[in-house]
């Protein structure tokens, strides 16, 4: 984007980077409903490690905002229970890589809840937690679960790429009275990111994305945003990789239409039809492993329903299928390169 | 005869140097088919024995309760000592009355599965106690988060039995539209929480319904029940540990029935220490009650949710009792475990104890037990009837297909909408009809 539009804006629009935008969605959840409780490991007194919910044990007090045990388990377990009873808890899992001991809970409680007792009862629970790599964070602070939770019957997964997002889409997961794991790219909780690691880290508040209103705002879970329309192909993102995948067509000079999905589920498959109709190339770009990632499901819709407009196979651009690696990271990550030889082998005839 | 796996490994294969060859110890039952069971080692103090502590007693300082066994009903059928709960005549003759449904609605239950109307059924036979004792000692509108084996709690909470037997068949009239395995209960009206069929995810949830309330300023606490095998699962310590932290207002019952389908106790470690006793490490009140003793049980139950009540915290309850009868319809006790076991159990049959107890008192006598079992028995028959009106499992009265979509979201996605309309045409395709029969 230009300078000329951050600095016009600039003067009239607030900009927030999406750890404040998410922790101003907590704030004024926290204000509007006394149902709505927070807890995780460390989020009270300190404000939790990435400073997501900094201040607010302060103002909305310490049954509201407190710490736990180091217990995915007991978090998760603990938060259903209060669903039942009425409470809208918000539990904050610190990683997304330590959310694997609460899955039971998530799987089989949370998810089936409503089913099982024939909406008796239900799990009104949003699991925030930072996901994805970038930072040097080895394997166990870097990974991308989302496509196990995907395939959750029950479950809704919501991924934000911008602090606009991330706040409106805050505010409906907590809302919404499913259960939600609203998964947060800690790669741009404080700029966005090129995937060009060499260069130097671009701030929010030169994106124009970075503009957060003031006070109660929603994004509706499963509508995807056009980041940018084109012509020449269509491309499927989420999270960080969507401003990977704009940056890689920007330096390549592709009209690529690109779609943030947000919400995986439900997908806004409507989005995503009307554009691969209208393109007829389709590249789908995740960070998280390839095998039975969320990407072979988009390739399988995009496949079935939009087939006879395809000029060229459905291409994936994700991570390998191994575990992430700390001093590889780079090579892991399905950066520019990476994106680039699948927009070229799309675009060959 | 020694335990193979007790035996040291051939000198050959020890370590290096002088260490001592390990060797791993595998917990072996004292009885399997065909022993003779021999229980004489079992601890069994007199009744009234045990100290009743003020309910703020810190946890420390109740290691004898979490060692011993809190019993009310004597050899001699009176009760005795400072846990006799002094109920009434009345409520004893009510405890008595659920006690003998249960029984009687268990054995019609197993042979209907038996003669297939439904899939699978559990009993509760020589547990009743803990069920019914324990939830009449609680308000009705405290929560409880049972495991499988407490339909007690729906009888003494008077959810009505056809209901049961609905959900039990499947059928149309199913209040979980058949989507829950036999006995696998939902009652919010009741404050019976779902039972999921995973072990010990009720735990944390009790843990969780009861620190909301506490947040809330609420007077209400949860009651959860989890069996001995599945304290072994990571749940129930995260439902302790998140307990101890935050005082929750909430009562673990562990219902110590011997037997985790074919695994025994020691399976969840009972060959080193009793259950009741995981609660003093986390700084939890604990005791360890008579479970066939139905006024220890509900006196422990009655102590547990005094204490929480008052701000005082949790309480974990052990209640040591057999299973008398197979863990479900889809096991035969006899292929794992002594025949015997169930005759030579030390603690002997709840209900007969709190008849005979009620006796006793000159309170009631065998004519009138006998034509309550009939009543009970008649009850249940006639219900079952009822219910069979609105289908058995298998039988085609079931609920519309698309209900099959519903509840998995509070709104139907558009996936889940083209798989239903997948699942109509599929309907018509094979019966030319979209609704079911009946």
């Amino acid at each position: 984007m230009s300078d000329d539009i951050a600095t016009v804006t600039e003067v009239a629009e607030r900009r927030l980077n999406m750890i404040e935008a998410i922790n101003e969605a907590l704030d004024i959840m926290l204000t509007r409903d006394p149902d709505v409780i927070i807890m995780g490991e460390d989020v009270g007194y300190f404000g939790g490690v990435f400073r997501a919910t900094a201040g607010l044990q302060a103002k909305h007090g310490k049954t509201r905002v407190f710490d736990t045990p180091i217990s995915e388990c007991g978090i998760i377990g603990v938060a259903v229970g209060m669903g039942a009873y009425g409470l809208r808890p918000v539990p904050e899992i610190q990683f997304a890589d330590y959310i694997y001991p609460g899955l039971d809970q998530l799987i089989s409680e949370a998810a089936r809840l409503r089913y099982r007792s024939a909406g008796d009862y239900i799990a009104p629970m949003t699991v925030r937690s930072p996901f994805g790599g970038g930072i040097f964070g080895g394997q166990t602070h870097s990974q991308s679960p989302e496509a196990l939770f995907t395939h959750v019957a029950g479950l809704k997964t919501v991924i934000p790429s911008t602090p606009h997002d991330a706040k409106g889409l805050l505010i409906a997961a907590i809302e919404d009275n499913d259960p939600v794991i609203f998964f947060e790219p800690k790669r741009i909780y404080n700029g966005p990111f090129s995937g060009y690691y060499d260069k130097p880290v671009e701030p929010w508040k030169k994106h124009p994305d970075s503009v957060v209103p003031e006070g109660y705002y929603k994004v509706p879970l499963g509508k995807a945003r056009i980041v940018q329309e084109g012509e020449a192909l269509t491309v499927l993102a989420y999270g960080t990789m969507v401003h990977v995948a704009e940056a890689v067509c920007k330096a390549k000079g592709v009209d690529a239409e690109i779609l943030d999905l947000r919400t995986l589920v439900p997908l806004d498959i409507k989005a995503i039809e009307a554009s691969v109709e209208k393109t007829g190339r389709c590249l789908i770009v995740h960070e998280a492993t390839r095998t039975s990632g969320f990407g072979a499901e988009l390739s399988a819709l995009v496949t079935e329903r939009c087939f006879y407009h395809l000029e060229a196979p459905v291409e994936r651009v994700t991570g390998f299928d191994t575990p992430y690696p700390h001093s590889l990271e780079w090579a892991y990550f399905p950066g520019p390169v990476r994106i680039g030889e699948a927009i070229d082998k799309l675009l060959k005839d | 005869m020694a335990d193979p796996a007790d035996t040291p490994p051939p000198a050959s294969s020890q370590g290096a140097g002088n260490r001592p060859a390990l060797s791993l110890h595998v917990p072996e039952p004292k009885f399997r088919p065909g022993d003779k069971a021999d229980f004489s080692d079992i601890q069994i103090p007199p009744a009234g024995a045990q100290p009743r502590p003020d309910e703020s007693v810190k946890p420390a300082d109740m290691a004898p309760l979490a060692y011993g066994l809190v019993r009310v009903l004597g050899e001699d059928n009176k009760a005795h000592g400072p846990w006799d709960p002094k109920l009434s005549p009345d409520t004893l003759r009510t405890m008595l009355g659920h006690m003998a449904l249960v029984r009687a609605f268990d054995e019609r239950m197993f042979r209907g599965q038996r003669q297939g109307k439904t899939s699978f059924y559990m009993k509760c036979t020589g547990e009743e106690a803990t069920s019914v004792a324990a939830s009449m000692a609680l308000a009705s509108d405290d929560m409880v988060f049972p495991s499988y084996r407490q339909q007690g709690i729906l009888i003494a909470r008077g959810y009505p039995l056809i209901e049961m037997i609905n959900q039990i068949y499947s059928n149309k009239a199913d209040k979980l539209k058949g989507r829950q395995l036999p006995i696998m209960y939902s009652s919010r009206a009741h404050s019976f929480f779902s039972i999921s069929g995973n072990l010990a995810t009720q735990t944390p949830q009790a843990v969780g319904w009861a620190m909301a309330s506490a947040v809330r300023g609420d007077s209400r606490i949860a009651a959860t029940w989890v069996g001995e095998g599945s304290t072994a699962e990571g749940d129930f310590h995260s439902a302790c540990t998140f307990a101890a932290v935050y005082n929750a207002p909430v009562i673990l019952n562990v219902i110590n029935n011997q037997w985790a389908i074919s695994s025994f106790s020691g399976f969840a470690g009972a060959e080193r220490t009793t259950f009741a006793a995981r609660g003093l490490g986390y700084g939890i009140a604990a005791l360890r009650v008579d479970g066939n003793d139905a006024l220890a049980c509900f006196a422990a139950q009655q102590w547990a949710a005094n204490r929480a009540r008052a701000n005082q915290g949790p309480t974990l309850i052990e209640y040591f009792t057999y299973r008398a009868e197979g863990h479900s319809t889809s096991d035969d006790p006899s292929g794992y475990r002594s025949a015997q076991e169930r005759e030579e159990w030390p603690l002997g049959d709840p209900i007969t104890r709190l008849k005979d107890h009620l006796i006793a008192l000159g309170e009631w006598d065998e004519d009138r037990q006998a034509a309550m079992d009939a009543e009970c028995a008649e009850r249940v028959k006639a219900t079952t009837k009822e219910a069979e009106k609105n289908g058995i499992l298998g039988h085609g009265l079931h609920h519309p297909f698309h209900t099959m979509f519903e509840d998995v979201y509070e709104e139907l996605p558009w996936h889940l909408e083209e798989q239903a309309d997948q699942a109509i045409r599929e309907r018509i395709a094979k019966f030319g009809t979209e609704r079911p029969f009946g």
